[in-house]
């Protein structure tokens, strides 16, 4: 668990982050979310000292980690950035050796574990282990970057915008994958993003700053779409703001009955409002049949549907 | 299963195409000796011990002035590509003077320090080296990536580590084409050194006034030093640059 106690940082004049109390639970994904300069890259960076803070203590299973000598706390500490920053004159096999060489792990050791890591990232050894960073694609290089930060097996990772810079289509995949590790490693995740909809898809919980590092509210997905706090959050959150919301209600929780003739246009019942919203602009007549398996258990058009939103 | 990346064929035949030219160069200069009618007077300036003693003494006043100046203007250079605009600017405010003073001059101003000699050549062309080498230091470490160094210090590599490990390796070949640059400097520089009692090839080119055979045979000397020292440190940069 990471702990920041009234941790406040000034740039000069500037308040990068004012008097911050988290606490990011261990085996999460905490996701920052926030405009640009709303501290949440500067929060990230003061958990492995990157940035040191001004005031306040940031605690890590405990351990304040101002008494620890920072190089040791980082190594401790994956660490993900958007420009991957790979060493263009190593192999990606040394590269991913980064952390277990500085720490002296002997040769063998270091070799299964390189293979270890490249296989769970999805990169066979065999073919990119002696490869430059020069000669891999974008997404190929940020699976590289992920596997040097589980270097040495740390229980934490920071990621600091790591999909930024790439494609739509690429992100989504690296995303997925992300969430398919994080089920196998179990890593305390810190994520810095600005997109709302990646901190969404990802999270555990979510942390919304504003301008001056104020933290607006720190909440699951679900409750922040649902019950945004402020304005700002609102705001924030965006246009789209009842599609999303509609995404995360379950068709389960709505109440359904039957009436008129069974409709063309299926929904499943373990789909969400949105999809049923989606399913009756397919639908000729604007209604669609709700199904659990082969049963019809209810009828939703759009009125129903905004009604179902509005309960909640 | 994971072997270190084989190393390419980093000596080929055109490696050898600098010395080779190099021994055409002083083939030439045989045969142009024995074909043109010198003066009577230079088969007795031109003895064996003469000309290998004088080069043997530019080669050690190179090989001492080089030694300090890439010492020197390395380690300046990193201490400096830290620092921001206004260090640089004090650093580089006198060492730019000293590269714009003729080497003449420099050498004048060490002689009024240490005197005639041996170590007053050495000191003006150490400081005469010097500021290619900072310069591209400085550029070189400049250049790399931000986030390179942000990546290596965020995964627990201490300053001096991430300098040996990442930075220098990748600023080497800018830090190489100022070490080039001062070396073939100074080798041409040295032979100066004969206005103050340093020696080296300079004696030969001056010992050669008034004759043709001399001066060429001097000149071309220290032509073919600077050419094969920049090629063997060309060499040395091969070896230990990391291919990327």
């Amino acid at each position: 668990m990471i702990t920041f106690e009234k941790v406040t940082r000034r740039f000069g004049e500037r308040v990068a982050v004012s008097a911050l109390d988290l606490q990011i639970p261990a085996g999460e994904i905490v996701m920052l979310v926030g405009p640009s300069g709303c501290g949440k890259t500067t929060t990230l960076r003061m958990i492995n000292r990157l940035v040191e803070p001004s005031e306040g203590r940031i605690l890590i299973d405990d351990v304040d980690t101002a008494s620890l000598q920072p190089e040791h706390l980082r190594r401790g500490i994956g660490y993900v950035i958007q420009q991957v920053g790979l060493f263009p004159h190593l192999t990606v096999a040394e590269n991913v050796a980064t952390v277990p060489r500085l720490l002296g792990w002997d040769g063998k050791r270091i070799e299964a574990r390189v293979t270890e890591l490249l296989d769970l990232v999805g990169l066979p050894p065999a073919e990119y282990a002696r490869r430059h960073p020069s000669e891999l694609s974008g997404g190929q290089r940020q699976r590289v970057g992920v596997a040097r930060a589980l270097g040495a097996d740390p229980p934490i990772l920071l990621m600091d915008e790591p999909f930024g810079a790439i494609d739509p289509v690429v992100r989504l995949r690296l995303q997925h994958e992300l969430l398919r590790l994080q089920s196998v490693v179990r890593k305390t995740i810190v994520f810095v993003t600005h997109d709302i909809d990646e901190a969404v898809r990802l999270g555990d919980r979510v942390a919304l700053f504003a301008d001056g590092g104020h933290l607006m509210q720190y909440d699951t997905p679900a409750e922040l779409l649902l019950h945004p706090r402020t304005g700002f959050v609102e705001e924030f959150l965006g246009d789209n703001l009842l599609l999303r919301r509609l995404a995360l209600l379950p068709l389960r929780d709505v109440h359904l009955s039957r009436n008129g003739t069974r409709p063309n246009e299926e929904v499943a019942i373990t789909a969400s409002l949105r999809d049923a919203l989606d399913a009756t602009l397919r639908s000729k007549d604007g209604r669609v049949a709700v199904v659990d398996e082969a049963d019809w258990v209810g009828t939703l058009d759009a009125d129903a549907i905004r009604e179902a939103a509005a309960a909640k | 299963m994971i072997a270190p990346p084989p190393s390419h064929a980093r000596f080929s035949l055109a490696t050898l195409r600098t010395p080779l030219f190099v021994g055409l160069a002083l083939l030439a200069l045989v045969v142009f000796l024995k074909a043109t009618p010198g003066k009577i007077t230079d088969p007795f300036v031109l003895t064996p011990t003469f000309v290998t003693s004088r080069l043997l003494r530019h080669i050690e006043l190179v090989a001492i002035s080089f030694a300090v100046s890439a010492a020197v203007g390395c380690a300046l250079g990193i201490g400096l590509a830290g620092r921001g605009r206004v260090g640089r600017l004090v650093a580089f405010l006198p060492a730019n003077l000293g590269q714009a003073i003729p080497s003449v001059g420099a050498l004048a101003i060490a002689t009024t320090i240490s005197g005639l000699g041996v170590t007053s050549t050495v000191e003006a062309l150490s400081v005469y080296g010097l500021l290619p080498i900072v310069r591209n230091t400085v550029a070189a470490l400049q250049s790399i990536d931000e986030s390179l160094v942000d990546a290596a210090r965020g995964m627990g590599m201490t300053r001096l580590q991430s300098l040996l490990r990442v930075q220098l390796p990748l600023a080497s070949s800018g830090i190489f084409a100022g070490l080039r640059t001062s070396l073939v400097l100074i080798v041409g520089t040295a032979t100066l050194g004969n206005f103050v009692g340093g020696g080296g090839l300079g004696d030969i080119i001056a010992a050669g006034t008034g004759s043709e055979h001399v001066i060429i045979t001097g000149a071309v000397i220290v032509a073919a030093l600077a050419i094969l020292s920049d090629w063997a440190l060309g060499l040395v940069e091969t070896a230990l640059t990391p291919n990327s």
